[in-house]
């Protein structure tokens, strides 16, 4: 193998939607591949799990690891990729702070195979199986991961140096990471690859936004026509642009939808979730309980409206029980 | 911060019961909530102000921080309570219409009744969050309110978020001398 920079692609609680990311990038992918070997990528290539545990740690020069942590499998394959590689980048919304898998962690893990494996209605399991971790069938061991009670993100399992943001990263920051990377320009570990500022700086509606928004009520996009040039809190749509980092260019406010988050927050803030209601709650119109509340109702799943992409870094974490 | 949050952590029901310095209800053996208190610089601390000069007593276990407005109180400010290890959190501000700076004391009501079904929909008990309203003249109310609030928590029992992190995380640890223990030894025959 040639003496190029060696690159390592890995999934874990995914949808796959990053790895279209990275074929995204077009033409600018054949770029890529001429800069670097790639010693693993599971979705379009063949390397096995020995392979890498046969290279010598640090060898790789990073690792882009998409998805959330669930299972034990995932948990050893980031650590075996942590050993061997110089740089992990944690790439998207699940792996940066567990994504639409960790919208889980509303459940308990029991709560969950209960209903997977008996109660949801188009199963027909009369002997209850659920899968075991270890099984023998006529003489040969099978195992399986074990299926943990919180869904993680990548950095509480692993040290991590980047991170990339998106649900997927666009090909523009996938693109500028990459170029970091090979031309040896690399900020502080723990930055985030994106501008570090609000969705609204970069949004074409911007200037449509009052400075007290007097919301009298919250609508969802299916209950509307939505105004193309208004400001999407304005029109009294929940769009987490003011507690969500920039860098996407606002693509779904260009698309006439409000953004739900999935760049994550930016740097001065801990809590995306109670950032927002912190920013936009603030700024709804009644002053009696009873009349706040009634606008409060249009918003019937605030957990996962507010953490759509990022339950696993709520500062509580998880749901108690 | 490591200091703040060895400082922060529950003690586990091995705690021992202490008579009260204060005078105030003596508490039960064991279990000591733990409350953070945000009171705003105008009045609810001005009460607190007056329940001390008054001396009145009232249960030890809230942790006062000053604000300049109850809507200071951020809702990150209230989850970071809990997450480093307060049973319930206090938040005092000046009634309605009362406010230093007009609307500060709304803001707070419309983003904590918000805060309020998040903390539900996370599985936090009700009674370990509290809004209410305190004027500089209501020191008897600050009185009880903590007594009230106390009583409660500690009706509740510890929440301990800090110990539920550490029991939450021990599922990821075993596996990871698994890995590197076993890493080692095929490293070692790579040429």
């Amino acid at each position: 193998m040639s003496d190029k920079p060696k690159v390592a692609f890995y999934w874990c609680a995914s949808c796959g939607g990053c790895e279209e990311a990275v074929v995204d990038l077009a033409e600018d992918v054949l770029k890529v591949v001429e800069a670097v070997d790639i010693v693993m990528w599971p979705v379009a290539m063949d390397f096995k799990k020995s392979d890498i545990e046969a290279r010598p740690d640090k060898s790789i020069v990073a690792a882009f690891i998409n998805g959330a942590i669930r299972t034990s499998e995932q948990e050893e394959m980031v650590r075996l990729l942590r050993r061997k590689s110089q740089v992990v980048v944690s790439f998207g919304a699940c792996a940066n702070s567990g994504g639409i898998p960790a919208l889980a962690n509303q459940f308990q893990r029991e709560q969950i195979l209960k209903y997977v494996y008996e109660d949801c209605p188009s199963v027909s399991n009369d002997g209850k199986t659920r899968p075991q971790t270890q099984h023998t069938e006529a003489g040969h061991a099978l195992s399986l991961p074990e299926f943990r009670n919180v869904v993680r993100s990548l950095d509480q399992v692993i040290d991590v140096e980047y991170y990339l943001p998106g649900c997927p990263p666009t090909p523009k920051i996938i693109m500028a990471a990459v170029q970091a990377l090979l031309s040896g320009k690399l900020p502080p570990k723990g930055t985030v690859l994106s501008p570090d500022i609000a969705l609204c700086e970069e949004c074409a509606r911007k200037d449509s936004k009052p400075a007290d928004l007097a919301l009298k009520e919250f609508k969802r996009p299916h209950q509307v026509l939505i105004d193309p040039e208004k400001c999407l809190l304005a029109q009294g749509l929940v769009c987490m642009g003011p507690a969500t980092r920039s860098g996407c260019e606002a693509l779904c406010p260009q698309g006439n939808m409000p953004c739900t988050g999935c760049f994550g927050p930016s740097s001065r803030v801990k809590d995306q979730g109670a950032k927002f209601v912190s920013s936009v709650f603030s700024n709804i119109e009644p002053k009696e309980e009873k009349d706040i509340d009634a606008v409060l109702d249009g918003i019937p799943d605030p957990i996962g409206t507010f953490y759509r992409y990022g339950l696993s870094k709520c500062l509580l974490r998880r749901k108690l029980n | 911060m490591s200091k703040h949050q060895e400082h922060t952590v529950v003690p586990s029901g091995k705690g021992e019961s202490q008579p009260s310095r204060h005078g105030g209800p003596l508490p039960a053996a064991g279990f000591e909530p733990k409350i953070v208190a945000f009171f705003c610089n105008w009045c609810t601390y001005t009460a607190a102000d007056l329940a001390g000069v008054s001396r009145l007593k009232y249960a030890p276990n809230v942790r006062v921080i000053r604000v300049m407005c109850s809507g200071r109180v951020d809702p990150q400010f209230v989850l970071d309570a809990f997450a480093r290890g307060a049973d319930g959190v206090l938040l005092g501000g000046c009634h309605p219409g009362d406010c230093h700076y007009a609307e500060g004391n709304y803001k707070t009501l419309r983003r904590m009744r918000m805060l309020m079904r998040m903390l539900k929909a996370m599985g936090i008990e009700d009674g370990r969050f509290r809004l209410e309203w305190i004027s500089g003249a209501e020191g008897e109310k600050v009185k009880t309110t903590v007594n009230d609030m106390v009583a409660k928590v500690r009706a509740l029992g510890a929440l301990d978020l800090p110990g539920k992190f550490r029991e939450w995380d021990k599922e990821i640890e075993e596996l990871e001398a698994h890995v590197n223990g076993v890493q080692k030894g095929e490293v070692a025959h790579v040429g």
